[in-house]
């Protein structure tokens, strides 16, 4: 369980999160959803440690993030961001066994080779492992990314907008992989998406933010109501069950 | 696009870093041998002696430039910025200008010079962390600002010392100059043995961290998501990066641009980041260019002190196109 208590972030004067008080509940996949600015990502950078917090605690699985050390929770926790520049030039292979790093430091052994193929197997990267990341397209990159957070083999799985790049085959691909992760691996899936037909489709609980607070949450049937998501995005949406799912309609 | 592969897949076959260590391995000892005995007349007792110490200190140099600017641009995740561009050794000059200022020349003199280096390096340490502990931690920063900040500082230093060295009296600024600017024809043989100690006490410590280094590269948020101890790793390696600035600068004085050349040329050359193939190759690269220039231009072309100017300038000319290249994106 995650569990945050006030948490709270400001830049100068403009409060980014503000006070929010969360229980994502164990297992499944939780979607956290807003309109732009909301705090969705600043929250979950601030989850997992990429961000100090200015007022608060976070606890994951029962671990104070800001006492535990930092290797601790690398074996407990992985967190995928949006934007994932780097300097350096690997190979998809060389990504993905970086995920072992906080089992083994490097030194990889026999069953984090193991868990390397099987990341790569997962996310159908087999024939791209030995080309470098720069050789790669947008949305193939992501996915080695996310082989890599899958790879770190970590009971909760926190991804920010892990829809960027892909295109509506890999999107669904990438979705039902995480569902896989919790159904069948029992992982805690947590999600920053922007797509709120993806959220529906595929989420247990959702979180809705909206100017650093959570302004709404619950599990599908009680977030995907046009008036909660009216009130969220400050728009008219509508929202038909196609096929037992709930579908916002939106485009005009 | 069939074709690219073709060709790609038979040199991945035969591991590209390897070849490329391999033959810089085998220039750098064709450089050093070179070296030694080109144009030796007389007692080879006395030449390999003294050419050995000349050599001895040329190695440390290109070492200490070579795996301080590449650990330096893993941890600010860039490949522009070096030491140097962000007036590490600027800061080294002006530390010891400083004590010449305020001490007076007796202090310089006084204290034994190899005491007075371990002195130097841990007040370089100890500056450089107070300096850029707040632009290197906490959020990340724009490289635009950093490289901003970085070439300010640098001026400032320089200035700075320049300022006091105007209001030395000629004869502590005779010594002065004389500690400060050696060049690669004449290094200072009095800090050998101690340049060489502190060199290898750092190496010793910085090669339990070889693949922490690979994690870093990642990018500050992939460290941390990985286990890092962000905060405490980087200021080890900043602290590391300064004594190796420290002992380059002691021998040679400051060269600005000689670590962006190895450090580019070792990544290109290579093709892959790994710091167990770039680290060497860049070591390697700067060992050939030091012992290797120097041979072929005190023995071929016989002068004696244009290889700094060479190598500042093929620096230089990588730094504008690595900035151009950058801004053109």
């Amino acid at each position: 369980m995650i569990v945050t208590n006030d948490v709270t972030k400001s830049y100068g004067a403009s409060c980014v999160v503000d006070g929010v008080s969360l229980e994502l509940p164990q297992g499944g996949i939780t979607s956290i959803i807003g309109p732009n600015g909301a705090g969705k990502s600043t929250l979950l950078s601030m989850v997992s440690r990429l961000m100090a917090m200015d007022k608060g605690t976070v606890t994951v699985g029962g671990l104070d993030i800001s006492r535990t050390a930092s290797d601790e929770l690398a074996r407990r926790l992985s967190i995928l961001r949006q934007d994932n520049h780097m300097t350096a030039r690997l190979t998809v292979r060389d990504l993905v066994s970086f995920g072992r790093y906080p089992h083994s430091k490097g030194r990889l052994t026999l069953e984090d080779k193991d868990h390397i193929e099987r990341a790569i197997g997962y996310l159908d990267l087999g024939a791209l492992s030995d080309r470098f990341l720069d050789e790669l397209s947008g949305g193939q990159r992501q996915r080695a990314f996310v082989a890599m957070v899958l790879c770190q083999d970590t009971d909760y799985l926190l991804l920010d907008e892990p829809l960027n790049n892909l295109d509506m085959k890999h999107a669904m691909g990438m979705m039902k992989l995480l569902r896989r992760a919790a159904d069948e691996l029992g992982k805690t899936v947590v999600l920053v998406l922007h797509d709120i037909n993806f959220a529906s489709w595929y989420s247990d609980h959702i979180v809705a933010m909206k100017q650093g607070r959570v302004a709404a949450q619950g599990d599908v049937a009680s977030i995907i109501r046009p008036e909660v998501l009216g009130a969220i995005y400050e728009m008219e949406i509508k929202v038909h069950e196609i096929g037992g799912q709930k579908i916002s309609i939106y485009y005009g | 696009m069939s074709g690219q592969s073709l060709a790609e897949a038979p040199a991945r076959a035969f591991s590209r870093p390897a070849i490329v260590l391999l033959v810089l391995l085998a220039l750098a000892l064709v450089s050093t041998g070179l070296f030694m005995t080109l144009g030796a007349k007389g007692s080879w007792s006395f030449v390999l002696s003294f050419r050995g110490k000349k050599l001895l200190s040329l190695v440390l140099v290109a070492y200490s430039v070579a795996v301080s600017t590449v650990l330096f641009q893993t941890v600010t995740n860039n490949r522009i910025l070096t030491p140097s561009i962000m007036g590490f050794d600027a800061l080294y000059v002006l530390l010891k200008t400083a004590v010449v200022f305020f001490l007076g020349i007796g202090a310089l003199v006084a204290i034994d010079s190899q005491l007075q280096f371990l002195i130097e390096v841990v007040a370089m340490a100890g500056f450089s962390i107070l300096l850029f502990r707040w632009l290197f931690l906490g959020e990340e920063r724009s490289l635009h600002l950093l490289v901003l900040v970085g070439i300010v500082f640098g001026i400032f230093f320089r200035s700075l010392s320049q300022l006091m060295q105007r209001m030395l009296d000629p004869g502590a600024f005779n010594v002065l100059q004389d500690t400060l600017f050696a060049s690669f024809a004449t290094t200072d043989p009095t800090l050998l043995g101690i340049s060489t100690l502190v060199v290898v006490l750092a190496s010793a410590y910085g090669f339990r961290m070889m693949h922490t280094y690979d994690v870093l590269s990642l990018g500050r948020a992939q460290a941390i998501n990985l286990g890092v101890d962000y905060r405490r790793t980087v200021m080890t390696i900043l602290v590391l990066v300064a004594v190796l600035v420290s002992v380059s600068t002691a021998l040679v004085g400051p060269v600005t641009f000689f670590g962006l050349l190895v450090a580019t040329l070792a990544h290109s050359l290579v093709g892959n980041s790994r710091h167990r193939y770039v680290l060497p190759a860049a070591v390697l690269l700067a060992i050939i260019c030091l012992v290797g220039g120097q041979t072929l231009l005190e023995r071929v072309f016989a002068f004696d002190t244009a290889l700094s100017i060479i190598i500042e300038f093929l620096g230089g000319i990588v730094f504008i196109a690595l900035v151009l290249r950058r801004s053109a994106r």
